[in-house]
């Protein structure tokens, strides 16, 4: 961790950040605009059809986000969003969270848990190696039984549950 | 820990016994582990509850050693479960069961599979179809209806059906041919809404198999017209007053030449063992030869063919080139 | 009175010791689904569904009606403790439910829960006791115009309000309704806004969505402000439940309001989730805290709860009369009864007289003894909160992820979990309203659906929301909901000049 003094200081502007949301809400709404008009978007003899709604509500999205940036940029607050202690914090969630997700289709729901957790308490938590392991490995195996044994809802499973023949 | 080791020995010799007693034979695949039985629909729909029905009877009766896990796979008109198979390859615990969806979900949106990316196991049974009015409306035959439809402003008459360029909406489109008439045709979710919506009087007419309208005719809320079959259904039983199944006549001797029967069939993954196959064949039999699945069969006056192997790939195959040719002609053919 | 003679018989048919084990037996079993947000409700009915098969009918249909129960009862947990919605009809607690419990309140949070649900489940009943013949020829009313009005009513009476500005709640909802629409169009069978994508096939879940905005987007806020769960502070104490029952009273309008909202929205049949938005959006509308919901009012719990219990009690009678499911849940049990050879239908109550009233008798019986258990576990539940959150907070998020897969059995919703997470917390951090946006993910495909019905049933002609008695009054409830806040504003400015100052 890093603690340089700038930290609890600087960081993004509130406003920019808010310019940001908006530019992004913006884009979702020309997409769903884009894939409205493939599908069609007129009112034809028996109601609207497909695209009709979307379009529709594309543009309202637009309109509105263009709004949002235009009124962030100018009567936004200059205030911080937050400051990079902060984003870090909330980047050791993030990080971990998408390699999490990444690896589920290839090792399976199971072993990516454990380890999800056990470096969660190791790392951030800074617990003992015998608690960390205990919960990590206890997880996955309650939630086996739980999902797969009693409730049989199958989850992703990998490599090593082929091995074991679960 | 010698206990359990001991413990362990002796399973092992008492499997080992076991299996020199029972000289298997050649198709001796068994399941490993839980079955996944897909369904490319919704819960509380026809194919749901037969796969449903499938799973209870397998457990009750313990026709096999690993369990059997229904799975709905709704997505993409049920393109997400055939997907799902098709990506499956060589995967003998998944199993799929069809509804016309088979045929037209690919070709109605372009999702891009076809049931030659899965493995015939075994036609369960064909659900028929039967052409319902509501029992306030003045209709008593076909041609009573047929006649008023003919009257009426085009698209005046309302056909509540499930799903949309789907079976029912075949259905309707060649009754619309047939009739020289304009209907409009207005999709629901599911067959128990589609005859609620009838008895409420929305929809003038609903194409429902019998199962989704019996208890609706039984309570004298509907009236069956005729049936989508070239023979009459089975089922002497009365339901409603001194009317049986077999009362209804074909649409045919009415005067309106359609037939439509759907598959109820299972599929799995492509390559497969065959041994894999061959074991699903047997299972599906053992299942069809219990009480329950005879009641289900009569409650829905299913038209109770199986066919296996050959057989059944060919009927698939023809069945899945009448689908193209009326999907063709109702113009239901993806564009993109 | 006929049906209380009947109700009788049926409490005779139900008080036997291996019915009310099994009532307990599900009612377990139905709170551990609930609380997990991968198992739902029809999860459970489906899997113990083939168990049943050698029981009598009513003692099955009793042990999964009580699963049911105990769903119900159990989505409010993780809802109030973790801000995860555990079931749908549960997302509109977490909006003053979680507050409580970070301001230390959690026993409080989920006595009042639990006790509204009882009482929500209770006058449905009892409705249902009542009246289900007439209730199923009223729910016979309902085509696609009426129930586009009932979906239109419930919108009009959440949105409209909340402190953010009116153009980010716009664009919020907004985005909801778009993403409901991805997908397999219903009405024409044509996908839409997939792009060729295959994962779209079947769109952005509900669950998926509030999965990631409220539960992800709650464990980033938390961890910017410093790895530490409020509310962790909170005493367990064993008197909460009296404490906050010597309360509940108070609310008793609140109470019977939501009790109406959600018999109407089951049996109309909208559903629990519907309900539980309208009911918190008059609630907050109508309460004289009304500015203070969203920051932990006691009111703002007891009004989703109450109201999504009485419409997922309510739902079952259109599935008992008319062979509708309300709910997937309901789908999975009118698949049983099927099974067992009961014909769901206007007969059912004829013909199987044993059957039903058994049923409704384990409802009165099943909530009791639901109620019980699941207030006995208060404390424990409320003891949760203070594992440390570098333990608790990866086990969310494991969980988390199990919740968002077995939606679809497709790890893409874990990946749509995580972005819904990342939007979430910066939409609430840029002053964005989440449940806006949520609820047009909620109604959104629905309302579409029954307003295109609509239209083809009418030609095109939009008169037919105004085409009779009924759907009229629904539609301008609506519209009276959606400018309320303009109508008694101005209702007020009109009367200030007339008060000396």
């Amino acid at each position: 961790m890093s603690n340089s003094p700038n930290d609890s200081s600087s960081g993004p502007r509130q406003h920019l950040v808010e310019v940001g949301v908006a530019a992004f809400m913006a884009l979702l709404g020309v997409i769903t605009v884009i894939g409205s008009l493939q599908v069609g978007i007129g009112w034809g003899a028996e109601g609207p059809k497909s695209g009709f709604f979307p379009f529709w509500i594309g543009l309202i999205v637009v309109a509105t986000s263009l709004y949002n940036l235009v009124r962030a940029y100018t009567h936004g607050s200059r205030k911080l969003f937050a400051n990079w202690h902060e984003l870090t914090q909330v980047l050791k969630v993030v990080l971990p969270l998408t390699i999490y997700v990444g690896v589920i289709p290839w090792i399976g729901i199971y072993i990516a848990s454990a380890l999800l957790i056990a470096g969660f308490m190791r790392w951030i938590g800074r617990y003992s190696w015998l608690l960390t392991l205990t919960i990590s490995i206890a997880l996955p195996v309650v939630t086996y039984i739980t999902f797969e044994m009693w409730f049989l809802v199958p989850l992703p499973k990998g490599p090593l549950e082929d091995l074991l023949g679960l | 820990m010698s206990h359990t080791l001991r413990r362990r020995a002796v399973a092992v010799a008492l499997t080992a016994v076991a299996a020199g007693l029972y000289v298997t034979p050649a198709n001796a695949w068994e399941p490993t582990r839980n079955v996944e039985f897909i369904v490319p629909a919704g819960t509380g729909g026809g194919a749901d509850q037969m796969a449903r029905m499938v799973q209870g009877i397998i457990t009750k009766h313990n026709l096999m050693k690993q369990s059997v896990v229904v799975v709905n796979k709704a997505g993409g008109a049920g393109g997400e479960g055939f997907l799902d198979i098709k990506n499956s390859k060589g995967n003998p615990h998944k199993l799929v069961i069809t509804l016309s969806n088979l045929f037209t979900t690919p070709l109605a949106t372009g999702i891009p599979f076809s049931w030659k990316d899965m493995t015939p196991v075994a036609m369960l049974a064909l659900d028929e179809f039967v052409l319902w009015v509501n029992a306030d409306s003045p209709y008593k035959t076909v041609a009573e209806l047929v006649t008023a439809m003919k009257a009426a402003p085009p698209g005046q008459f309302k056909m509540g059906g499930t799903g949309s360029k789907q079976e029912d909406q075949i259905i309707t489109v060649a009754l619309e041919k047939a009739t020289g008439t304009k209907i409009t045709y207005v999709p629901y979710k599911g067959g128990g809404e589609v005859a609620v919506q009838l008895v409420g009087k929305h929809v003038d007419m609903t194409v429902n198999n019998p199962i989704e309208a019996v208890a609706q005719w039984r309570a004298g809320k509907v009236r069956p017209l005729c049936v989508f079959d070239s023979k009459p259904l089975a089922g002497k039983e009365k339901i409603a007053g001194d009317l049986s199944w077999s009362s209804i006549p074909t649409c045919k001797s009415q005067g309106l030449d359609i037939e439509y029967l759907m598959l109820r069939g299972i599929f799995m993954p492509a390559n497969v063992p065959k041994d894999a196959v061959d074991y699903y064949v047997e299972l599906f039999k053992k299942v069809r030869a219990t009480p329950e699945w005879a009641q289900l069969m009569a409650d829905g006056a299913f038209n109770q063919s199986f066919m296996t192997g050959a057989d059944y790939t060919k009927w698939v195959e023809a069945e899945e080139k009448r689908h193209r040719d009326l999907m063709k002609e109702a113009g239901f053919l993806a564009t993109n | 009175m006929d049906s209380i003679g009947d109700l009788m018989a049926g409490f005779a048919v139900v008080l036997s010791w291996q019915n009310l084990l099994y009532m307990v037996i599900g009612i377990v079993l139905g709170v551990i689904i609930g609380v997990l947000p991968g198992l739902g409700g029809a999860n459970g009915v489906a899997i113990l569904l083939p168990l049943t098969f050698s029981m009598s009918p009513t003692s099955a249909i009793i042990l999964l009606s009580c699963i049911y129960w105990g769903a119900l009862f159990g989505g409010a947990i993780t809802s109030i403790l973790f801000n995860i919605p555990g079931e749908p009809w549960s997302v509109a607690t977490t909006f003053d439910g979680h507050p409580m419990a970070q301001n230390g309140k959690a026993g409080e949070a989920l006595t009042a829960a639990f006790t509204s649900s009882f009482v929500g489940a209770l006058f449905a009943v009892i409705v249902i006791t009542l009246a289900a013949p007439l209730v199923a020829s009223f729910a016979l009313q309902f085509g696609p115009a009426e129930k586009f009005s009932v979906f239109f009513l419930a919108f009009c009476s959440f949105v409209g309000m909340g402190k953010e500005p009116p153009t980010k709640t716009i664009a919020a909802m907004m985005l909801g309704f778009a993403l409901a629409a991805v997908g397999t169009d219903t009405v024409t069978g044509q996908l839409r806004l997939t792009f060729g994508s295959h994962e779209l096939l079947s769109g952005f879940d509900f669950l998926v969505a509030v999965i990631g905005l409220f539960g992800i987007g709650e464990i980033l806020l938390t961890m910017e402000e410093g790895l530490s769960f409020k509310g962790k502070a909170a005493s367990i104490n064993p008197t909460v439940v009296w404490q906050t029952w010597k309360e509940l009273p108070r609310y008793w309008m609140t109470s019977l309001r939501s009790c109406l909202i959600g018999c109407w929205m089951g049996i109309t049949p909208a559903g629990a989730t519907p309900a539980s938005f309208m009911s918190y959006g008059i609630a907050k509308r109508t309460s004289r805290k009304g500015d203070k919901f969203g920051s932990g009012e006691i009111e703002g719990v007891i009004a989703p709860e109450t109201a999504a219990h009485a419409a997922g009690t309510s739902a079952l009678l259109p599935m008992l009369s008319l062979g509708v499911p309300g709910s997937p849940t309901a789908a999975v049990l009118l698949g049983g009864l099927l099974i067992w050879g009961l014909q769901p239908g206007p007969l059912l109550f004829v013909e199987q007289k044993d059957f039903v009233w058994g049923l409704i008798a384990s409802m009165y019986l099943g909530n009791i003894v639901g109620l019980i258990i699941v207030l006995t576990m208060v404390p424990f539940f409320a003891a949760i909160l203070r594992v440390p959150f570098s333990i608790i907070a990866p086990i969310i998020l494991v969980i988390c992820a199990i919740g968002a897969y077995t939606v679809h059995n497709n790890t893409f919703d874990v990946v749509m979990m995580l972005v819904f997470g990342v939007a979430g917390y910066f939409l609430k951090k840029c002053n964005y309203p989440l449940a806006p946006l949520v609820l047009a993910i909620v109604l959104g495909d629905k309302a579409e659906e029954s307003f295109r019905q609509s239209l083809l049933i009418s030609q095109g002609g939009l008169g037919v929301f105004f085409s009779n008695g009924l759907v009229s009054t629904i539609m301008v409830l609506g519209l009276v909901a959606l400018f309320w806040p303009a109508l008694s504003n101005l209702y007020a400015r009109l009367l200030t000049p007339a008060r000396p100052t």
